[in-house]
């Protein structure tokens, strides 16, 4: 066996092979290996559980995340559209599975698809405008999208709860009722397997293609017969399908949802996943996610360690560092733009063509 | 009594449009130079807001020497920010552009929170502050002033632009980069003057802003408030920024006078901007007075 695992150049004879979802079997494999790997994560060995539940918790974090960071993907990176209103249809999703559970007595396992389908109706309709207008005076008409929806929900007290919230029924399937965020884990473990294959398989359809040719050249793409309009509309739609199934998943993880939080610093934080993980990549969207979840906690674990130094002491260093977390986002995403700007994706490809071609890189 | 109660949103109305005005044209100034739709103006606002406060609490200086101060410090920053985060930006798809602005109204907002804390802080008093009263209404003498000082600052813009050198190069500028560049004009220059101008001024309406209500992190939402405004005027026209700041300044009053007569829906006039933003993006994307791009869309 050669050095390196894959090789070193293109050899695809057919284009099946050049569109295939995994380039090599070994590639393949690996996905495999680490999906298996994450299924053994939540198991208990003898009543000992060798992962915290802690760890648990920020899998399932970045699990709910993920998607609709991979529907803002589809949008932004792959078909082009910017949208600064994610979080509002990522919150639309959450009340919907709940009010669809509360209301309609439906089982929390038909609920998510459920409210995701609501999500895309809703998604089209605020997306268009985007039949008419693009770049940055899309971005402006979704900013409004987001505090008309967010007023939305302070109103409609019959879908939301007003300002108490709504509960929503823990996940059931047949009967059985899945208690604990161990249990919960497999729920978003196979949401997230289902909606990233969906997603690869997706953008190597007819659709998928005509997504990005919309991004890459909308005029080109007209020429060759894609109903730009239809296009446009239809990315809004899946996108706000992956909000609403991710945020349905926070819903019944939390088993309460509250009107605040869906506000304008989420939709910023899903596209600061997206631009560090990458625009225009399925797993650049998990990378990014993965990213901006640790984020936090590797900031409250500097935190932890200023205060244990003299610093700790001085009240106006202290006092407001909840504050540095916000900061680092902002912070996060301008150096992402300015230093990395493909985003993680693209570093993870660099560093894949370099172990290609091991010891002679030229 | 109602019809008085109208007359008085009317007047807010028109005042806290001259404000949204002086707002949405320095928005417009750094979008016309520099082509980059400026997410973090409101924070310009806050930070102006904060470093004049800052500066009045702490050393003994009389009010005018604390407010040159802070334009001084704006300038400096505003170039800074310029030279340091949007050069590198140059060039960039629209996506990353609006992104790095989001990211840096994001990350000031944060940091001052947290070297100021959350709580509303009172500027000093300034003014003896009893309401004067015109033909009848009750005004605070401080709004009759940043109603002065926003037409003083509409008109030095119009003079600037029509009459001096820079501002000629900064129009030139705005018509060519290439032209402008041949014509000896340091383009990357005007594009530094531009976000000076912009923060400083933005920074003279933070602080009256923060003389009336007090400075606190509410500041930074005249940023957002201030997007309806420069598209109701077209997002490259100067006069249109004026006039959009007017009319979302009326419309926000009159939006609260009819939810409170008659709607009571409550928190309608935050809304209403946004509902109307939508709709003029739908029928007239470039606004009153903004340059209509034919293209096919």
């Amino acid at each position: 066996m050669a050095l390196s695992l894959v090789p070193c150049g293109q050899f695809k004879t057919t284009y099946a092979s050049d569109t295939t979802l995994f380039a090599t079997p070994l590639s393949r494999n690996l996905v495999i290996a680490g999906v298996i790997l994450l299924a053994l994560v939540p198991l208990k060995i003898g009543g000992v559980a060798p992962v915290s539940d802690y760890v648990i918790a920020l899998l399932i974090q970045i699990g709910y995340l993920g998607i609709a960071a991979l529907g803002l993907n589809i949008l932004v990176g792959f078909t082009g559209q910017i949208s600064l209103g994610h979080s509002a249809f990522f919150g639309f999703g959450a009340f919907a599975s709940a009010w669809l559970g509360n209301t309609f007595g439906i089982p929390v396992f038909f609920t998510i698809p459920l409210a995701g389908i609501l999500t895309t109706a809703v998604g089209m309709i605020v997306g268009i405008p985007a039949a008419r207008i693009k770049g940055l005076y899309l971005a402006i008409a979704t900013l409004a999208s987001q505090f008309i929806l967010q007023d939305f929900f302070a109103r409609a007290e019959w879908f939301t709860g007003g300002s108490s919230g709504s509960i929503a029924e823990p996940f059931s399937l047949f009967g059985l009722t899945l208690a604990g965020d161990r249990q919960y884990f497999y729920v978003v473990l196979a949401y997230v397997v289902i909606m990233y294959l969906f997603a690869s398989n997706m953008l190597r359809t007819r659709d998928g293609r005509a997504l990005v040719a919309v991004r890459d050249h909308y005029l080109s793409a007209e020429v060759m017969g894609i109903n730009l309009t239809k296009y446009r509309i239809l990315s809004f739609g899946i996108s706000s399908f992956y909000a609403g199934v991710g945020g349905a998943l926070f819903a019944h993880y939390l088993q309460y949802v509250s009107i605040e939080g869906f506000d304008i610093l989420l939709s910023i934080q899903f596209l600061a996943m997206i631009i560090i993980g990458g625009l225009g990549s399925v797993m650049g969207s998990l990378l990014g996610t993965i990213f901006m979840v640790l984020l936090p906690e590797v900031m409250e674990a500097l935190i932890g360690a200023l205060q244990s130094t003299s610093w700790g002491n001085v009240p106006a260093v202290t006092d407001g560092l909840a504050y540095l977390k916000e900061a680092a986002i902002g912070l996060a995403i301008v150096l992402f733009l300015i230093f990395e700007p493909d985003g993680l994706a693209h570093r993870w490809r660099l560093i894949k063509a370099y172990w290609k071609l091991y010891p002679f890189s030229f | 009594m109602k019809l008085e109660f109208l007359m008085q949103l009317v007047v807010n109305g028109l005042i806290l449009g001259t404000l949204y005005g002086v707002v949405a044209m320095c928005f417009t100034l750094i979008y016309k130079a520099s082509q980059i739709v400026n997410f973090a103006q409101g924070e310009f606002l806050l930070i102006g807001a904060w470093v004049c406060w800052w500066i009045l609490t702490s050393f003994p200086v009389p009010f005018y020497a604390g407010f040159l101060l802070t334009l001084a410090f704006m300038m400096v920053f505003g170039i800074l920010l310029q030279v340091l985060v949007l050069r590198p930006m140059i060039g960039e798809p629209v996506i990353a552009v609006i992104m790095v602005t989001i990211g840096l109204s994001i990350f000031f907002q944060a940091m001052m929170k947290w070297l100021f804390g959350v709580f509303v802080q009172p500027f000093p008093p300034i003014f003896e502050s009893s309401a004067v009263s015109v033909m009848g209404l009750n005004v605070q003498p401080i709004y009759l002033l940043s109603v002065v000082i926003s037409i003083c600052i509409m008109v030095a813009f119009a003079l600037f632009f029509k009459y001096s050198r820079l501002g000629l190069a900064m129009r030139a500028t705005a018509f060519d980069q290439q032209v402008a560049q041949s014509l000896g004009i340091s383009v990357k220059q005007m594009f530094a003057l531009s976000w000076a101008i912009s923060a400083m001024v933005s920074a003279l309406a933070g602080v009256v802003v923060g003389i009336v209500n007090g400075v606190s992190a509410a500041l930074s939402f005249f940023g957002i408030k201030v997007f309806p405004a420069v598209i109701l005027g077209g997002l490259d026209s100067i006069i249109g920024a004026v006039v959009g700041g007017l009319i979302i300044g009326l419309l926000e009053n009159l939006a609260e006078y009819v939810d409170g007569q008659w709607l009571h829906l409550g928190n309608l006039y935050q809304v209403v901007p946004f509902y109307v933003l939508v709709v003029i993006l739908m029928v007239r994307p470039y606004g009153l007075f903004g340059t209509a791009k034919i293209e096919r869309v």
